[in-house]
């Protein structure tokens, strides 16, 4: 292998500051005036150092990112500030200078890895094009190099790029190659905006894994970019929180976690519920939305929304204020060197369990279904999709059950058999005692306001034609709960009112409200036949961790008093443990594990199981990084599904293993539960 | 270097709204006044044109254009002016109830098909293959011919060829709405087909229908003025323009016959297309951004 040259071979480069942004300001130029989208902002990221941003949609980190990059377009302009990167200025370079020093020097990875590569061209070329590009080494030589790159990066057998193309990589290969790439040419810095907020779980613990090795082994400094604290926290030793614009506090990762001296952060770190968060617990949200940033209030931008508010803060803009040694933030509440109080230990066990002798609402035994795929040619085989392969699960009335597990592993697809979106292809479905699993529309017809689901994208659940008050009063009309409109306008208001939108906004389309208060029309929606049952299909994985937690709080509120039952599906098990009372853990279309959440969740039997749990990147957590990516759901692995991928394998796994009851409500696929834990393994924190 | 960057004062302001509308819909503003007037000379024909157009005067025939008949006089002395501004009466009349009920039929169809999936969805597409596997204007031309010489006739020949291009539009963009999550919700709240096909899928189709429909009024009107050039559209003596081409075709040293209606089939072809393109910047989502 070729010797690298060094992040800092340049010995008149040594010592300063790889990046210092001073004063940053961008500009959104739009029809009503220009949108403050970065203002203001400043930090420093010496050599080797890694810094997170976090912040919510919107709060202006992506802006700062492009900006470091000069990667913006009209109608976005820097209009002051300066960024200098290893002493020369970012923002008066030229753009032969620029193109020379981007993928060069600085590199950036960006969210998504599906659309990052060029579809018509292989992947080998496309890494090896940067390195001959930028002059490094030419011809065969870069493609060696690219090839070793790529090995480096953990793409299985790199050899295969060279006449593969980017779709028949996954989206974790493919944020490899493009990771392959930015660091190509060994650049001081790395720019990574959100680079695992599109992968699973597993991939996500493989990827933060890669980026915490290229900042040890190589001394690449990295800026990474997420909504995701705890990815942050796994990466980044130092962190600054954004909102509207601004860097509202820097400090040490650590610091920030434990003790947020911001308001905003602290709500941050509350408002994600943690795999020890006792069940049933309502998080902790902040109500309101960022101020528009046409017009931000002339006090603190955080002050309208923040729980400690003095009465300075309306009239004054705090600046960031040195409130402890190597920390800043920029409130007044906590210029003095005040903590910020932990937030009210909240009313635990508002569940109560189902009673003892409570009917099965839900009853699947050996569900299964089958997608067959488009041939692919006239004598091709016909290549069937293994989506559910024996589901056996039971729902009782008044319980609430989490159905986690990878994308891919069949969670939607359970959730649209369940309420009869599809028809399995075998397997027994009963619901309220009565088969449905291949009902006819018409005989389902009566039966749906008793079964009622909330989809995931609350931009796609609700039809942008329909005005709120259509959309709610659509089934009360349909299915004859209301004699007129009149009559049904006043049951919307009460619709509205009981998911905390104002009454008024009932004219309003959907393209008015944001993502949270969409996803409260539709669970508004779901409700208005008064269910027994309600299918949530992912409800808040699209939302900002502050909107989730008030849509999670206010789905908590409607079960105690509505007495609904949930099915709960979801990647994110934090969510699941504070949600729900029962889980089961789902793999390649069957559960591998089940049982009440609390048990599953901290005392794992499944390797899955554990090494599921240890991949969320908690500070602190002890971690078990899984090899592999699931196998393909259109051939089913012999034996045991998780076989090739799992630590503890052995010969016997050759043999399928049952889902065996091993305890009282506890069942787990596995020949040898219990024996693999994540004990005494490395923790999620990458830099000593 | 800050210095650089505080020498010149940013401008914040963009170019106006209205510049920037004009720039980008300029040709379809101009398209779409070039309809307007064509359908207000349509409406009022009756009340605008100097002569009758049907009155026929040989004393007066062949005359070249003159302040009396301002595009000059036919064959028979019939005022090319007044049978122009006729013209547009029928060549509308045709092209929009063509279109109309053609995307009205064929949306139909396509959203059916969309919707029943299966045996359905097979025979309908392979009606509509069946049908798009012929040259339009020769199929046209062929039942036109078997209906006999007529408006009306000529405008259900047209119907026949015209319905399966919007059935596969339709097809097409009902499938797309059809795995929305809107739909799905429709469907678990438990509501009938039928509703769902005309609250949830039907509008949300209707963005790119109305792009396909105005950019085919132009080619609808083309089609009606060529089949009435070989002779099939219209009755005599109507005022049409195709068969007004067709009288004056060879005329070499009297152009104008001719070469009027030819300007003004030229002219509203234009400016459907213009409007059409026009209406298709504004609809996709990209466009507001800039």
């Amino acid at each position: 292998m070729a010797a690298l040259p060094t992040a800092a071979a340049d010995m008149t480069t040594v010592g300063l500051p790889v990046l210092e942004v001073e004063d940053l300001r961008t500009v959104f130029l739009t029809d009503s005036g220009a949108v403050r989208a970065v203002d203001g902002v400043s930090f420093t990221v010496g050599p080797g150092e890694t810094l997170g941003i976090v912040g919510e949609s919107g709060s202006g980190k992506t802006v700062t990112a492009l900006s470091l990059m000069r990667l913006l377009e009209e109608p976005a302009r820097i209009v002051g500030g300066s960024i200098r990167f290893q002493g020369r200025d970012v923002l008066a370079m030229r753009p032969d200078e620029l193109r020379d020093w981007r993928g060069n020097h600085a590199a950036m990875v960006f969210q998504d890895p599906m659309t990052g590569l060029n579809p018509v061209l292989r992947i080998l070329p496309q890494v090896s094009e940067h390195i001959v590009s930028h002059g490094r080494q030419t011809g065969a030589a870069a493609r060696h190099y690219a090839i070793d790159m790529l090995r480096r990066m953990g793409v299985a057998s790199p050899e295969r790029a060279a006449v593969s193309f980017p779709h028949q990589y996954s989206g974790g290969m493919r944020q490899r190659v493009m990771l392959a790439i930015g660091v190509a040419n060994d650049p001081v810095l790395l720019i990574a905006d959100e680079p695992t907020t599109a992968l699973d779980v597993t991939i996500q613990a493989q990827i933060l894994d890669l980026l915490c090795r290229l900042n040890r082994e190589f001394g690449t400094a990295i800026v990474l970019i997420s909504h995701d604290l705890g990815v942050i926290g796994a990466v980044c030793r130092r962190i600054a929180v954004m909102y509207a614009g601004e860097i509202v506090e820097e400090a040490a990762t650590t610091s920030v976690l434990n003790d947020p001296r911001h308001p905003y952060s602290w709500a941050l770190v509350n408002a994600v519920p943690r795999l020890d968060t006792p069940a049933g617990v309502r998080m902790t949200s902040i109500e309101g939305s960022p101020p528009d940033a046409l017009s931000s209030p002339p006090g603190c931008r955080f002050g309208p929304r923040c729980p400690f508010k003095v009465a300075k803060c309306d009239a004054e803009h705090p600046p960031l204020i040195e409130v402890a040694p190597g920390r800043r933030a920029r409130c007044w509440v906590t210029a003095d060197g005040r903590h910020l109080p932990q937030p009210m230990a909240a009313t635990a066990g508002t569940f109560r369990a189902p009673a003892a002798g409570a009917r099965p609402l839900l009853e699947t035994q050996g569900l299964v279904k089958h997608f067959p795929l488009r041939k692919t040619s006239f004598f091709g085989r016909q290549q069937i999709m293994h989506a559910v392969n024996g589901v056996d699960l039971t729902l009782l009335s008044g319980e609430s059950l989490g159905v986690v597990g990878e994308s891919g592993c069949g969670k939607s697809t359970l959730a649209r058999l369940v309420t009869r979106l599809y028809e399995p292809t075998a397997g027994s479905l009963r619901f309220a005692g009565q088969e449905i699993g291949h009902a006819t529309p018409a005989e389902m017809r009566p039966l749906r306001p008793r079964l009622q689901m909330v989809f995931q994208d609350p931009y796609a659940s609700l039809n942008p034609r329909m005005s709120v008050a259509d959309i709610l009063a659509e089934p009360l009309l349909a299915h004859g709960r209301v004699a007129n409109r009149n009559q049904a306008r006043v049951r919307v208001i009460e619709l509205m009112s009981m998911v905390g939108l104002k009454p008024e906004w009932a004219t309003r389309f959907p393209h008015e409200f944001s993502g949270g208060q969409r996803q409260r029309v539709s669970i508004a929606r779901a409700l208005a036949l008064e269910p027994e049952l309600v299918v949530a299909d992912e409800p808040v994985s699209a939302l900002d961790v502050n909107v989730r937690a008030q849509v999670l709080n206010l789905m908590l509120d409607l079960r105690a008093r509505l007495n609904l039952s949930y099915l709960f599906i979801a990647h994110d098990l934090a969510v699941v443990r504070s949600f729900c009372d029962r889980v089961a853990v789902m793999y390649l279309g069957r559960f591998v594990e089940e049982g009440p959440a609390v048990d599953v969740l901290s005392h794992s039997l499944h390797p899955y199981t554990v090494a599921l749990i240890s991949a969320v990147p908690e500070p602190g957590r002890e971690r078990v990084v899984l090899a592999g990516e699931p196998p393909s759901a259109l051939v089913l692995p012999s034996g045991c599904a998780f076989r090739g991928r799992c630590p503890v394998g052995r010969d016997a796994c050759a043999e399928p293993p049952p889902l065996a009851e091993v305890a009282s409500g506890r069942r787990v696929a596995c020949h040898f539960p219990g024996s693999f834990t994540a004990g005494g393994r490395s923790r999620w924190r990458c830099t000593p | 270097m800050n210095v650089t960057v505080a020498a010149a004062p940013p401008v914040l302001v963009r170019p106006s709204r209205w510049r920037r509308r004009l720039r980008r819909y300029g040709p379809a503003f101009a398209g779409a006044a070039v309809v307007m007037v064509w359908m207000l000379v349509a409406l009022t024909a009756p009340w605008t044109t100097p002569w009758p157009p049907n009155a026929v005067d040989v004393t007066r025939r062949l005359l070249a254009p003159s302040t009396m008949h301002w595009l000059g006089t036919d064959e028979l002395g019939r005022d090319v002016f007044s049978r122009v501004l006729y013209g547009a009466r029928l060549s509308l009349l045709a092209g929009f109830s063509v279109v109309l009920l053609g995307a009205a039929i064929g949306t139909t169809v396509g959203i059916v098909a969309a919707w029943a999936r299966g045996f359905w969805d097979e025979a309908l597409m392979r009606l509509t293959d069946l049908v798009l596997c012929f040259p339009p204007i020769i199929l046209a031309l062929a039942i036109a011919a078997a209906l006999g010489i007529g408006t009306t006739n000529t405008i259900l020949a047209m119907l026949v060829v015209w319905w399966p291009k919007f059935a596969r539009l339709g097809r097409a963009l009902a499938l797309v709405q059809r795995s929305q999550e809107y739909v799905e919700a429709a469907t678990v709240l438990g509501l009938k087909p039928t509703r769902i096909l005309a609250r949830h899928i039907l509008p949300n189709t209707l963005g790119p229908l109305a792009v396909l429909i105005t950019l085919d009024l132009g080619n609808a009107i083309l089609t009606f003025a060529g089949l009435s050039f070989l002779g099939l559209g219209v009755v005599p003596p109507t005022a049409e323009w195709g068969s007004m081409v067709a009288e004056g075709r060879e005329l070499v040293e009297q152009w104008w016959v001719a070469t009027f209606p030819g300007l003004a089939i030229l002219s509203v072809v234009v400016g459907f297309n213009f409007c059409g393109d026009g209406v298709r910047d504004w609809l996709d989502p990209k466009a507001h951004t800039r």
